[in-house]
């Protein structure tokens, strides 16, 4: 069932965009996205195409990994696609049955929007293929440190956090174990129906949740008995540092930023 | 003075009913008092709710007395000042390895008691790495603690443990979740832990044989102390032992049951061989 869960889905490696500071990709995906969102020409996606290109070939991930994030996300593209197809109604008239009609520029921006939804899924999952969990929630917890003057709890939702991936293993592990015990005793997961299917899966998330409790205040007693009390006066054996090459990312993305506003603002048809 | 100083502590467990009003209470532990000396290794045994857990949640300030008081180093756990202090002072381990680890990385694990109390982050490496080599551990440094078998995942919470420089772990059965290959293994890190570095060591168990070895054992049957000696004497009171639902080790067992048929075997044998080395005697 967790299969799914592409966070914490780190693809190894050595490569410079796997050394960058997390909150230097944290940001660099957030400029990206909204790059995305402020571009309204095919030139600025084909730059931002580029450009996300560029930066999977120096990741060195390769592309099958990252296009397996596109999968999941097809049919939103699908629905996105046809309402703009049959909704739009600019340019020149193309095919006619019954009600509906599909113009030029309904397809032009079905393209758009289609391409779009997937720059956005492949940028934000090479984050995630380059940045290992531990890292990715240090780095929010360091990013949004700000937050903590509007009293934000940041320090314990970067922990509640790295917790609940430690324990997504465990408790499929338990799921599993939980699973089979029920079948051994007579249970059936493949009912047909969706509410049976959801009846019989009853028996299966009363036990784990009741052992994801237990879990967890056998966990805060060992985090007491080992003297955790919160983010003040805490060390970190691997704090997060600014290196040479995160200046120089942040250097690349503002350029590539200021690429795609001047673009924006670039008065041509195309 | 003794490194840890119990004066007769109570504690009570109460159950609520649903409009949050005390509908009954358990008393899990009654007048206790022991001291314990530093440097020392301590089992303290006794059966399913006879109060050892309990006593072992004192001692590291998790739970707090409902009469008496417990002093580590001195320090009162009634005084909510000084918890962190007697936390980093008295380290503990529990029974479950999967509940109490934090991190995914085994180094990480480590540093995560450092980190708690502030150790700056060049000796946090130093204690980690001392840590692992303490337990035997460095070659699994980078593993993730889900790939490890249960006595290593245990010896790596002892790890993170002895990486906030404690000078007593209280280990609350930290073997019942392991096969006897990864008893083994806790029990004779806990011995060099105990030898080599000093470490106070209170194992509470309800295996016989894990505390053999042991400076001093003490019994607890329904939230008393009911013997407390060195083990040889301890187990000499085999029917004493019987009547409080706890065996004995087999070869004071059977040297018991010699005795009572006539032969003149000595008390406290706990080993196979130290029969073996009675008996030959006797035969001569």
């Amino acid at each position: 069932m967790f299969k799914d869960i592409t966070l914490g889905q780190y693809y190894p490696g050595e490569s410079v965009i796997h050394k960058l500071d997390p909150r230097t990709k944290l940001s660099g995906t957030m400029l990206f996205l909204i790059s995305l969102f402020i571009n309204d020409k095919f030139i600025g996606l084909g730059l931002a195409f580029l450009f996300l290109m560029t930066m999977i070939k120096i990741s060195g991930v390769p592309l099958r990994f990252i296009t397996r994030g596109l999968k999941g996300i097809f049919l939103i593209v699908l629905i996105t696609v046809l309402f703009s197809v049959f909704y739009v109604d600019s340019g020149t008239l193309l095919v006619e049955f019954w009600v509906f009609k599909i113009y030029s520029g309904g397809l032009a921006n079905a393209a758009f929007i289609a391409l779009r939804i997937m720059l956005l899924v492949i940028g934000s999952s090479l984050m995630t293929l380059t940045t290992t969990p531990t890292r990715l929630t240090d780095g929010l917890e360091k990013g949004l440190r700000f937050l903590n003057v509007i009293h934000f709890p940041v320090h314990a939702l970067a922990m509640i956090m790295s917790i609940a991936l430690r324990f997504i293993p465990i408790l499929t592990q338990e799921m599993n174990k939980i699973m089979k015990a029920q079948m051994a005793r007579g249970a059936d997961f493949e009912k047909r129906g969706f509410l049976r299917r959801i009846r019989g899966y009853v028996p299966l998330l009363v036990p784990l949740i009741i052992s994801a409790f237990r879990r967890a205040a056998d966990l805060s007693q060992a985090m007491d008995a080992r003297c955790y009390h919160g983010g003040k006066g805490r060390t970190k054996m691997k704090p997060l540092r600014y290196a040479r090459r995160d200046f120089i990312g942040y250097l690349v993305l503002f350029s590539f930023l200021a690429a795609t506003i001047a673009i924006r603002i670039m008065p041509c048809g195309c | 003075m003794a490194l840890i100083d119990i004066l007769h502590l109570f504690h009570s467990f109460y159950r609520y009913d649903e409009s949050g009003s005390v509908s009954g209470t358990k008393a899990a532990l009654k007048d206790v008092t022991l001291s314990i000396e530093a440097g020392s290794f301590v089992a303290v045994l006794g059966h399913n709710g006879s109060g050892k857990s309990t006593l072992a949640k004192h001692i590291n300030a998790l739970f707090l007395p409902s009469k008496g008081d417990v002093k580590v180093n001195g320090r009162n756990t009634r005084d909510a000042g000084e918890v962190l202090l007697i936390r980093r002072d008295a380290g503990m381990v529990f029974q479950n390895p999967d509940n109490q680890m934090i991190a995914n990385v085994v180094e990480e694990e480590i540093a995560f008691g450092p980190e708690n109390i502030g150790v700056p982050t060049e000796e946090i490496w130093e204690r980690v790495g001392d840590a692992l080599e303490r337990v035997g551990m460095t070659a699994y440094r980078m593993h993730s603690p889900d790939r490890l078998s249960g006595g290593q995942k245990q010896r790596v919470a002892i790890a993170g443990v002895v990486a906030m420089k404690p000078q007593c772990i209280i280990l609350d059965e930290p073997t019942a979740m392991l096969d006897p290959m990864g008893r083994r293994e806790v029990l004779r890190t806990l011995h060099e832990l105990n030898e080599k570095e000093k470490i106070t060591i209170l194992l509470i168990t309800h295996h016989m044989d894990e505390t053999i070895d042991a400076d001093r054992v003490i019994v607890m049957d329904d939230g008393e102390v009911v013997l407390d000696d060195v083990p040889s004497v301890v187990f000499s009171h085999v029917e004493e032992l019987r009547s409080r639902g706890l065996d004995v080790p087999v070869a004071t067992q059977l040297a018991y049951e010699l005795r009572q048929k006539g032969l003149e075997l000595p008390d406290g044998i706990l080993s196979e061989e130290e029969f073996v080395e009675a008996y030959l005697k006797l035969c001569k």
